[in-house]
This record gives C-alpha cells, sequence and structure tokens, in this order.
C-alpha cells in the first residue's frame, strides 16, 4: 500500500474480517494487517485501504451493515 | 450395493462428502491457528472460515447479517442459549407435545423451579399441530412460542409459516427446532417470520459432530437474550465485561474450528447441489415414500399420517415383534443401522402412541438408494418369516 492509506478499526475481528470479505467483493484493492504500533484497538487487525477509495468504503460499510470503530491514517 | 446400510441420518449424516473430511484434514494441517486472536495469516484465515460458515447459513436461511448466525457447539447448545437466555421471570411459553428434549427439558427446569408457566398444546395422534391450538393458548404474558419444524420421531413437518404470522401478530418471540429440518426443507427465516433458528451442523448440513447455530432474525434485539457463557472473546480485551456485540455477545471461548472447516464444506456442497434443498427434499420424499408404501405391503405399522408434510424420517414397528430384538438383528444379521426406542422425545412418543416401548427408527438421507430400502424390506421379511 502507499504512504497515503488508511485503515478500518474494529471492536471484533468477525466484523473485520465480514468488512474484508465486503470490500473484496467489490474490487476494492485492500489488505488485512496488524493494528500499526501507532494506534490501539480492540482488535488485533484490521483492514488497510488505499485514500483514494475512501469515500467508495464508507459506503460499502454503510450499506452492508457492518460495525467499525474508526478509520485512521495507517502511518 | 454395499453394506453396512446406514439409515441413521436423523442421528447425524453419513457418508459426508469427501470435501467435508478433506476440510477438516486442510485445517488440522495447513492452518491450524485460533480465530480473532492473533494477527498472523493463519489465524487471519481461521477468522475468514468461521465467516464463510456464518455468511452461507444466513444466506441458506434468508438473513442479511452474518454476524447474527451465532455458532454453537450443536442444536442443543443453540436452544438451551435462547431458551435460558431468553426466559424471564413470570413469561408464558407455548410449545407441543411433539418437541424434542432439547426443547422440553430446558422449559421442565424453567418450570419447576417457578420462573415460567409452560403450556403444551397437544398433536394430533400422527403427531400434526393445529396453529389455532396455538392461537387459543395465547395470554397476556405469553413471551415465547418454541416449536419443532420436523419431528425427529416420525418426521412430521409443522406448519411453521401459519404459527409464525400469529406470532408476529401478537408480539410473540418464534423460536423454531430445526434440527431435523434444516439443509433438507427449504427454510427462510423472513418469509416464515422465525424470530430464533436452532440448527445442528452435522444432520442434513452434512458437516462434523460438535458444529451448530443459533440464528437471530434482522429485526430482533439480541440483548434480549443474555449469554449463557462468558469469557475470552478475542475482541474488546481491554475491558472486563462481556461485549455486547455479535456474535462475540455468545461466543466466548475457542470454537470447533476443526468442525467449522468441515460444515463450510458442507454448505458449499449443498450451494453446489443442482436444485438446491428443494431437490434434495424431493429425492428423500421419494426414497420415504417408497419405504412406507413397501413395508405397508408388509404388514408393517407406520406412525405416521403419510398425507402431512414430512421429512424423511421415519417410525415404524414389526407386529408381535419387539423393536429392540428388530434393531439388533438390524444391525447383527443385515447391517442395517437404525435407531431404537424412545427417541429422546418422550411426549412425542406418548402422542403417537407408541410410549413406553418406542419404535424402530429409519432416518433415510441424500445419500440413500431405492436399492438399500429393498433390501431392508428384505431384511424384514426374513426377521418376519424366521419366527
Amino acid at each position: 500500500m502507499p504512504n497515503s492509506s488508511f485503515v478500518i478499526l474494529f471492536h471484533s475481528s468477525n466484523h473485520a474480517i465480514w468488512a474484508e470479505a465486503a470490500l473484496k467483493k467489490a474490487c476494492i484493492n485492500c489488505k488485512m494487517i496488524p493494528v500499526p504500533r501507532h494506534l490501539s484497538s480492540d482488535c488485533g487487525y484490521c483492514v488497510e485501504f488505499e485514500h483514494t477509495e475512501h469515500d467508495h468504503v464508507l459506503d460499502i460499510l454503510s450499506h452492508g451493515g457492518i460495525e467499525y470503530d474508526r478509520i485512521a491514517m495507517s502511518k | 450395493m454395499e453394506r453396512p446400510v446406514y439409515f441413521d441420518n436423523a442421528a447425524t449424516s453419513f457418508p459426508k462428502p469427501s470435501t467435508v473430511v478433506h476440510a477438516v484434514v486442510h485445517y488440522m494441517t495447513q492452518i491450524g491457528a485460533n480465530a480473532g486472536r492473533s494477527s498472523h495469516f493463519r489465524a487471519v484465515e481461521a477468522g475468514r472460515l468461521l465467516f464463510n460458515v456464518r455468511n452461507s447459513l444466513a444466506s441458506m436461511f434468508g438473513l442479511d447479517n452474518p454476524m447474527n448466525v451465532i455458532l454453537t457447539e450443536n442444536a442443543t447448545g443453540a436452544l438451551s442459549l435462547a431458551i435460558l437466555g431468553y426466559l424471564r421471570e413470570g413469561m408464558h411459553v407455548i410449545t407441543s407435545s411433539m418437541e424434542h428434549n432439547s426443547v422440553i427439558r430446558p422449559l421442565e427446569h424453567l418450570r419447576k423451579q417457578g420462573t415460567i408457566r409452560l403450556d403444551i398444546v397437544q398433536c394430533d395422534t400422527a403427531g400434526k399441530l393445529d396453529p389455532d391450538d396455538i392461537r387459543k393458548s395465547i395470554c397476556n404474558d405469553t413471551a415465547l412460542v418454541a416449536i419443532n419444524h420436523a419431528s425427529n420421531v416420525n418426521g412430521v413437518v409443522q406448519p411453521v409459516a401459519e404459527i409464525g404470522a400469529i406470532c408476529r401478530e401478537k408480539g410473540i418471540t418464534f423460536l423454531v427446532d430445526a434440527s431435523q429440518s434444516a439443509g433438507s426443507y427449504p427454510i427462510n427465516m423472513k418469509e416464515m417470520q422465525i424470530d430464533l433458528l436452532a440448527i445442528p451442523g452435522h444432520k442434513a448440513l452434512l458437516g462434523p459432530t460438535g458444529t451448530g447455530a443459533l440464528l437471530i432474525d434482522d429485526s430482533f434485539d439480541p440483548k434480549r437474550i443474555s449469554p449463557r457463557k462468558f469469557g475470552g472473546t478475542g475482541s474488546a480485551s481491554s475491558m472486563i465485561e462481556q461485549p455486547d456485540f455479535l456474535p462475540d455477545r455468545f461466543e466466548s471461548g475457542t470454537p470447533n474450528l476443526a468442525g467449522f472447516a468441515g460444515l463450510a464444506a458442507g454448505l458449499d456442497y449443498l450451494q453446489r447441489f443442482e436444485g438446491g434443498i428443494q431437490r434434495i427434499h424431493q429425492h428423500e420424499s421419494e426414497l420415504r415414500e417408497y419405504f412406507v408404501e413397501k413395508a405397508l405391503q408388509e404388514g408393517v405399522e407406520i406412525y405416521s399420517d403419510e398425507r402431512n408434510p414430512a421429512t424423511a424420517t421415519v417410525s415404524f414397528r414389526i407386529p408381535n415383534f419387539s423393536v429392540s430384538d428388530v434393531a439388533r438383528r438390524f444391525s447383527d444379521d443385515e447391517g442395517i443401522l437404525c435407531r431404537q426406542g424412545l427417541h429422546c422425545a418422550p411426549l412425542a412418543h406418548r402422542t403417537l402412541n407408541t410410549f413406553p416401548e418406542g419404535s424402530l427408527r429409519f432416518g433415510f438421507g441424500l445419500f440413500n438408494s431405492y436399492e438399500e430400502i429393498d433390501y431392508a424390506i428384505d431384511a424384514i421379511r426374513r426377521i418376519r418369516d424366521a419366527q
């Protein structure tokens, strides 16, 4: 991922995997990664995606009713 | 034809598709990790595996939200979670005389300790429930109707959609035990207005034993159900309280990942099966009809009304023979595997007038054949004529 990528943080890994599946189904380039050290999360991993996809990602999460904690810069 | 002939699919299905076996071995040898705890790639893979099971079950039974699929150890675990987690002091519950002990025992436990009032609606002598009798039993404090979709004793299928409509109209939670129907009879929670659906993974869904689920309708507030177990979920690790979001609220502890890997493969097999569950139901119904017709010609007593919709589970007796003797001869001499006696459903046997001796039970499955039924009919003839 380029420097300008974002991560979605979740309360539960179940939600992270659900989000990953929904984003991949929509052909969004994303990756499951361990939560970066400068962030804290209840869940051990998060989903990283390119910043250009930000609004598209939000639409998919909202449309799917997929719960997430917050979105942050990955670096 | 290979022997033994397996007619005990109502207990658990056998054989499983080879893909189910391979999926279990693949998990044990190639993944091996716990799900939802660590963040390495194998842990993520284990998490994906559980998600696939939830997603497939949600899709199969008409749920929008896969997080509303709570994975359990079996249907009994799902029913205990629903019944013991939902019911509170002073609630009135309606159930039927065809229930399995997995429904009756937790209800009776709550009734005996004075928590609930319980009405058991009597079914007719073929096990059929009249939805009007449910309506007549409803009181102001009725909070739950718990009904067996298909009987594990004689396969009779209850009019779940009609009962669901009554419950929705009256604002009563509707719990359905689909232990005998999930995977062999089409079920849509929205169309049937089911709030809570308990299913086993190891019967017609073709997964390994030790798998099941409670499906919670998208419109049902899960906070109305208290967790029955508490502990680590891999989530909200900074808190000492149980998380309130699904599925974590109800899923503490390491799940049966090897089993769910197999169940994912079983569900995949069903999704790819041409004609789907409707076709499977048709095949099993044809097997049932074929057996019943031939068995009646041999003077066998069948404990059902064949005009009722049913799964492929048949209860019967050979007149003048004890069911235990026949079952032993089926197993030892003929290589036919079935169940005999009381099938964990004493009220159902009283309803069908097969209490206390019980019955012989053939539970046909997707992989049974007409040839096997012909063989069983010949075996019945041999046992009867050898007297």
